[in-house]
């Protein structure tokens, strides 16, 4: 038995060795620990249960299949979270025709940065909610955004990716996802603020 | 001086720690003169913390078994 547990990125790197070798109880482990945070990451921008379905087997089959064009130049997870999206991208092509933004729509730069709401939050929010409510609220909120600035932050802020590998995968320029993650930390933190501030705090937010 | 407007453009650099030492020292005096800003950096980097921190939900058990019944069958056609 060779030891899984590694305390770098938790033996990330070996599953992938061994399963690039034809380990399939290697490969099958790495789908374990990432498929809850694939099929997240497809629901949020697909919005749609069967695609988000469609795309996590397409993620992980494709991956299977490419394993060895994957070169380590990145984590593998990053890899698999750039099939993912553009999987998740496909699909929302396949819907174009309905009401749907599209991605690289350019953003509308005569818009204010929103910040009304400066309010200090009470206490923590997991402190004030059980997980399950705080998960309701926070993807609620991530489902709210308009996709161009959702699709950024989850790249950037939910599933850490750098800014240019988030540019890459999603074919903007940095500074676009720069000013979409700014855009999307400001409205997240509105909507969050709205629902944790400390009350009482809003009457000195005008002075 | 910055403004609070210049301010709010540097929040990116200055919660992400990739703002220049001069710039982050005037971003600095100005997160501590101006509660406004302050809140704004506070409840920013809160709402980061946040959505870092939360684990996604389990899979729903029918969606699992179908992407490992999808998986066997490619293992299986592989080798």
């Amino acid at each position: 038995m060779q030891p899984i547990l590694n305390a770098s990125v938790n033996g990330e790197a070996a599953l992938v060795s061994r399963a690039r070798t034809g380990d399939n109880a290697a490969f099958s482990e790495l789908v374990k620990r990432y498929q809850r945070k694939i099929y997240r990451l497809a629901s949020h921008i697909t919005q749609n249960q069967e695609d988000a379905e469609d795309v996590l087997q397409d993620t992980f089959l494709k991956a299977f299949t490419h394993l060895r064009d994957f070169e380590g130049n990145s984590r593998f997870y990053t890899w698999l979270v750039r099939i993912a999206v553009n999987e998740s991208l496909m699909k929302l092509r396949k819907r174009r025709s309905d009401k749907l933004v599209p991605l690289d729509e350019p953003v509308d730069t005569g818009e204010e940065q929103i910040v009304r709401e400066i309010a200090v939050w009470e206490g923590t929010p997991e402190q004030r909610y059980s997980q399950e409510e705080l998960r309701q609220i926070l993807d609620g909120a991530i489902d709210e955004l308009a996709p161009i600035y959702r699709a950024v932050f989850l790249l950037r802020d939910v599933e850490d990716l750098s800014t240019e590998e988030t540019a890459q995968t999603l074919s903007l320029s940095v500074p676009a996802v720069k000013s979409r993650l700014l855009r999307a930390r400001l409205q997240l933190r509105e909507k969050l603020t709205r629902l944790f501030k400390r009350k009482g705090d809003d009457l000195f937010a005008y002075l | 001086m910055l403004t609070c407007k210049d301010f709010l453009g540097w929040l990116n650099e200055f919660l992400d720690g990739t703002a220049g030492d001069e710039i982050r020292r005037e971003l600095e005096s100005h997160v501590n003169a101006c509660p406004n800003c302050w809140v704004i950096f506070d409840t920013t980097k809160k709402t980061i913390q946040v959505y870092k921190g939360m684990d996604p939900h389990p899979l729903p058990s029918e969606i699992e078994s179908r992407l490992l019944a999808a998986l066997e069958k490619k293992f299986g056609g592989a080798s």
